[in-house]
């Protein structure tokens, strides 16, 4: 089966379930949009087409998307090998270009302005950049991916635009990039990293939670119990008490220095009381150098944890069955901030209720399934690591995005993915997804 | 490679399922088992407005309003729109300096936020009205919200209605199902308690939607959760005002109660209690001034005397004693003593008015001269009646008697807080003799002239006359005759007031022979001086000691003396003689209501007794050294502008200060707008004009009021 044949007829070998999914997910967007702005008081009908109202833009942007899709799906699948590393290195100078002709939208310079009033955000296109040159990375034949060596190219090559991400207080794009794990621990990564990650997570939490002396105490019996349990067991081996003692002063030193440095000096203010507000706690903004000189200003804001909590209202409110289509009275009374962005999720909880939020959970689990089924039929490594780089990045938007109007996470800026008014971030999932598609279409060549 | 690892993808589908897992049970928390978020949401976005229905109206017998209802307006402000306020010249319409106006701001603020509206200042004089609907584009932010209080065109029966004001914390505890809110007024005393249920109506809410900045987006869900308010219904009853007004003015400079109950139905006429108020200086922007006054005056012109003041009966109680006397056939209607002026057979002599041979020579002739050795042997022989083997046995037969007169009991009146009075227990002789064994009939003796620890309410008096009067039953005595629209449980409520109260068996022909004793009271005996002009009416006098001081004076009458439609008792304390001033005040009373009108002789009557002094000596010294001499001023009754209290307001201020209180007044330095002392001379058609059912013109003032808005 040649590439030549598949462009006569692209729609051979593309998978038809997951345009499907993608087309409802679009809709439902349009239509969450739509109840966020609707205003009784207007006549809406006539607003559709006219690109003054947020619902209008999407549809526009929609059908941009519908082309740019097709578009992809035209393209020879040999060419997303080839352009995997240039575009990479372009997106990086993109990401660098922002810090010279940024846009300043939302208090984050991320934004490159181009022509008819829309923006540019290269953080976003950089995911797909950078799920285009780990899979040629890992894909590569000299790469063995059980080696130290390969992983710590791979990290540095998604830590870039993390690092790039967060120098433009982008946390919840540069949060993305962690996405990149899954993709990385399906091709080898031991999950021994996933373990430590996963400790040093519940370490930092519990630090947040516990008082510093009773997480010393804690850690120090710990250290003591395993060191006593060794003793026991080999009495002669040193190299694993010293182990013991090593991870101790890990531990010791992220609880005492590292974290309060980290919520102190590199966190915003904000950041550091959003995630403080998760656990129910308080932050003492003054505390923190970086945003010192900005307290003022933060001050006559509302509360911080108002978002979340709206938001929590409001999908409570809509209970089992949802309060109705354009009915929500949280949405109609726009007390939920940004909702028709982060926060969309509120809508379709408030007015469809858990009914609606399950249907649309289930249909979104089916969609990633689907996408691990695609990724696991691939031939070629490439487009394995890419299929898995798109579940990861997919998973991590929706989960964070989810968990963050539900109260389960700080609030980090993530949309929810195809549904959340904005025309960067719809293109990105849909050159995102188009592009497996079409290498999936080519599933049987192989792709380095 | 791929095969090394393909286990991977599943696990990987697992952690994807665990967290899928995580948020589903969150949302089942939120959405399922959490209705607080519904309630917040409610709190957040439906702005409940509450529409508050008119108070009913309390009628009286010719459907003459006795209370009604205005319009007043209150100055309110949305402090989040009020920028660019002229705060200089609201400062002087208002009288406040500008810190007075930024503190009032931040009471708004408090007290309701910054995007509701929240009263500045509330009851605007019509002056104020005037000038602020003039300036109002001055002032973004603020308007003039409208609001009924009550108004009393009449000026009278204060005790009676009672008031309404804002519900306290405390109301709202008792009250807490009734959907009371902060801010809500109800009636806290007199009919307006009583009958609170049914005057206030039923509020209606509607509901809007309402945005994060507390914009109104218009009616929630179309207005089908919304519901109306209904108005309280009206209240009749069979008072009369003339007569009410009368016998207030009657009572004014002295301190004492006017009852009058129509016997044949057990309503009252007319309820006064003196010193009293003027009701419409308790609503609207009256009450803050008043209300203290009112409650600190040691002549405590808020209590309602006629339902619980006690007074000793005196011989108003002689019909009963003699009553009963009759009933146990210890005496016969010619039953005679024979009195010269002292009872002497328990040893301390008591002294009787009379002393001539055969002023007790029968029954008739003792009730008609009043002699206190014949009531007091016949009080001896009830209770040391053979019948009952000892003096507790007898005194307890007598107490059962006085309980079915009404005496000593809650008569369940419907007015808030009656008292019992005193008819007293065995058990409080046997503690002041050290037992039973120790006292008889000589020990409380003068229970039989209505003393000792005797006492009885106005009201149980009057009920005792409407007894009499029809010969052995009453009606439980109420002013609530009817409820417009009345339903099954007010029906059950008033059901009480339509039974007759029987509760004696004594045979009628008795009764006739106390009738005829009391009508000889107003033909030759103590009250032959007494005559209601057309009427024949049978009477008691009585003149009560009282350690406290003068005795009191206490007057019990029913008329016509065939076919009674008055019963009346009246006190007027430390006063002297019964005779002398509760006896024409009843009177009067009389004639007023039987006849509609009285003669001129009459006329003269009232404006002498209304302008006798007779205030405790004590009382009068208290106003003086507390600079209230005010409080004395009598309340205007026939001033033809009342309808409307800005206008009385008015009145008040330009009223000439009569010369009497100048002395006093000059004492008196912060001096709030006082009423003449004298009631000014009045002319017949002013009085017409005042005592005319003002409904008419109350509509009229209404509309004006609107019309400049």
């Amino acid at each position: 089966m040649s590439a030549s044949s598949n462009n006569n007829n692209f729609s051979k070998g593309t998978d038809l379930a997951v345009i499907l999914l993608y087309l409802i997910m679009v809709a439902i967007g349009i239509m969450c949009i739509f109840m966020v702005e609707y205003n009784p008081n207007l006549d809406w009908s006539n607003s559709f087409l006219t690109a003054k109202t947020n619902y209008s833009k999407q549809i526009y942007f929609a059908i941009f998307c519908g082309f740019v899709a097709i578009f992809i799906l035209l393209i020879d699948s040999k060419l997303f090998t080839a352009l995997a590393n240039i575009s990479y290195v372009l997106g990086i100078l993109l990401m660098l270009a922002t810090f010279v002709l940024g846009k300043n939208i939302n208090g984050s310079k991320s934004w490159i302005p181009i022509a008819g009033g829309f923006n540019l955000q290269p953080a976003e296109l950089c995911k797909i950049f950078t799920a285009l040159i780990l899979a040629k990375f890992i894909s590569k034949p000299e790469t063995d991916f059980t080696k130290l060596k390969s992983h710590i190219v791979a990290g540095i090559m998604i830590a870039l635009p993390a690092v790039l991400s967060i120098m433009q207080h982008e946390m919840g794009l540069a949060l993305v990039y962690s996405a990149f794990i899954f993709a990385m621990y399906r091709e080898g990564l031991p999950p021994v990293i996933l373990v430590i990650l996963l400790s040093f997570a519940i370490l930092v939490i519990t630090t947040l939670l516990l008082e510093p002396i009773t997480m010393a105490i804690i850690l120090t019996v710990i250290a003591g119990l395993f060191i006593a349990g060794m003793m026991k067991r080999f009495k002669h081996n040193k190299k694993n008490i010293l182990i013991v003692l090593a991870i101790w002063m890990v531990s010791f030193g992220t609880v005492r220095f590292a974290v309060p440095y980290i919520f102190n000096n590199v966190f915003e203010c904000y950041q550091s009381t959003r995630i403080y507000s998760m656990i129910g706690k308080e932050y003492d903004c003054s505390m923190n150098k970086k945003s010192a000189s900005s307290t003022t200003e933060r001050k006559t804001k509302k509360p911080d944890d108002y978002n979340v909590k709206q938001s929590k209202i409001a999908i409570g409110s809509g209970g089992f069955w949802g309060r109705g289509f354009l009915k929500g009275t949280q949405t109609r009374g726009k007390y939920v901030p940004a909702q028709h962005t982060d926060f969309i999720f509120t809508s379709l909880g408030e007015a469809f209720g858990f009914v609606g939020t399950f249907t649309f959970l289930a249909l979104y689990l089916f969609f990633l399934f689907r996408l691990i089924r695609i990724a696991e039929r691939q031939r070629s490594t490439f487009s394995r690591v890419y299929a898995y780089s798109v579940v990861g990045i997919f998973f991590f938007h929706i989960a964070v995005n989810i968990c963050m109007t539900i109260g389960l996470f700080p609030v980090v800026g993530i949309p929810l993915p195809l549904i959340s008014y904005g025309g960067s971030s719809l293109l990105t999932f849909t050159a995102l997804l188009f592009i497996l598609l079409r290498l999936d279409a080519d599933r049987q060549m192989v792709l380095r | 490679m791929s095969m090394y690892n393909s286990n991977r993808g599943g696990i990987i589908q697992i952690i994807i399922g665990i967290i899928f897992i995580l948020i589903t049970a969150q949302l089942i928390s939120l959405q399922i088992f959490s209705s607080k978020y519904v309630l917040a949401a409610n709190n957040n976005a439906i702005f409940r407005k509450i529409i508050y229905p008119d108070r009913g109206i309390i009628y009286d017998r010719k459907k003459r309003a006795l209370l009604e209802n205005t319009i007043s307006y209150d100055l309110v402000v949305i402090p989040n729109e009020a920028k660019g306020v002229d705060t200089a010249t609201l400062c002087d319409i208002l009288k406040i300096d500008k810190a007075e106006y930024s503190k009032r701001i931040i009471d708004v603020i408090i007290k309701n936020s910054r995007v509701k509206s929240g009263i500045f200042e509330a009851f605007l004089s019509a002056e104020l009205y005037a000038q602020l609907t003039e300036n109002l584009y001055r002032f973004p932010g603020f308007s003039l919200s409208e609001r009924s209080i009550r108004s009393y065109p009449y000026n009278t029966a204060a005790h009676v209605l009672g008031y309404v004001a804002e519900v306290d914390v405390n109301f709202l505890q008792k009250h807490g199902e009734e959907g009371y809110e902060m801010g809500d007024y109800a009636g806290m005393t007199g009919l307006e308690k009583q009958y609170e249920s049914i005057l206030m109506g039923q509020r209606g809410v509607n509901r809007y939607l309402r945005d994060n900045k507390g914009k109104i987006q218009g009616p929630f869900e179309k207005g089908q959760f919304d519901t109306v308010a209904i108005a309280g219904r009206n209240l009749f009853t069979s008072m009369d005002v003339e007569v009410q007004q009368l016998a207030e003015k009657l009572l004014q400079h002295k301190i004492g109660s006017v009852v009058a109950l129509n016997p044949k139905t057990g309503s009252v006429i007319a309820m006064a209690s003196s010193p009293g108020y003027n009701p419409n200086l308790l609503t609207g922007n009256q009450r803050r001034k008043t209300i203290g006054r009112l409650l600190t005056d040691t002549a405590r012109p808020i209590y309602n005397r006629a339902i619980k003041g006690q007074y000793p009966p005196g011989s108003t109680f002689k019909p009963m004693g003699a009553l009963i006397a009759l009933d146990e056939g210890l005496i016969t209607p010619s039953f005679g003593y024979n009195c010269f002026g002292l009872y002497t057979s328990c040893g301390d002599p008591r002294k009787c008015e009379h002393h001539n041979a055969g002023h007790a020579a029968n029954l008739q002739l003792a009730l008609a001269n009043s002699c206190n050795s014949y009531f007091l042997q016949v009080f001896r022989m009830a209770i040391d009646n053979p019948k009952y083997h000892n003096a507790k046995q007898g005194y307890l037969k007598w107490k059962q008697y006085m309980n079915s007169f009404g005496l000593g009991r809650k008569l369940g009146i419907d007015l808030p807080s009656e008292n019992r009075a005193s008819i007293p227990d065995t058990a409080q002789y046997n503690k002041d003799f050290g037992g039973a064994k120790y006292w008889n009939s000589c020990y409380m003796l003068t229970l039989g002239i209505g003393q000792d620890r005797m006492t009885a309410t106005p009201l149980q008096l009057a009920n005792a006359m409407a007894f009499i009067a029809n010969k052995g039953y009453y009606y439980t005595p109420h002013f609530i005759d009817s409820v417009e629209e009345e339903d099954e449980l007010e029906k059950k409520l008033l059901q009480n007031f339509r039974v007759k109260q029987e509760v004696t068996k004594i045979p009628t022909e008795y009764f006739d022979i106390i009738k005829e004793g009391m009508h000889d009271v107003t033909v030759y005996g103590t009250a032959a001086f007494i005559k209601v002009p057309g009427h024949e009416f049978c009477a008691k006098t009585g003149t009560a000691q009282n350690p406290h001081g003068k005795n009191h004076s206490l007057f019990v009458c029913f008329a016509p003396k065939d076919n009674p439609k008055i019963a009346v008792a009246v006190i007027v304390e430390n006063a002297g003689f019964g005779a002398t001033w509760a006896g024409p005040i009843a009177g009067l009373v009389i004639e007023k209501y039987l006849n509609d009108t009285l003669t001129k002789e009459s006329k003269t009557k009232v404006d002498y007794l209304s302008n006798v002094d007779l205030m405790p000596a004590a009382i009068k010294a208290w106003y003086v050294r507390n600079n209230k001499t005010e409080m004395l001023t009598p309340i205007e009754y026939n001033n033809d502008e009342l309808a409307d209290i800005w206008d009385m307001e008015m009145v008040s201020e330009t009223a000439p200060i009569p010369a009497k209180i100048d002395t006093i007044k000059k004492l008196d330095t912060a001096a709030p707008p006082s009423k003449p002392l004298v009631p000014l001379p009045k002319t017949k058609k002013a009085k017409e004009q005042a005592l005319n059912p003002t409904l008419k013109k109350k509509k009229v003032n209404s509309k004006k009021n609107n019309v400049s808005i």
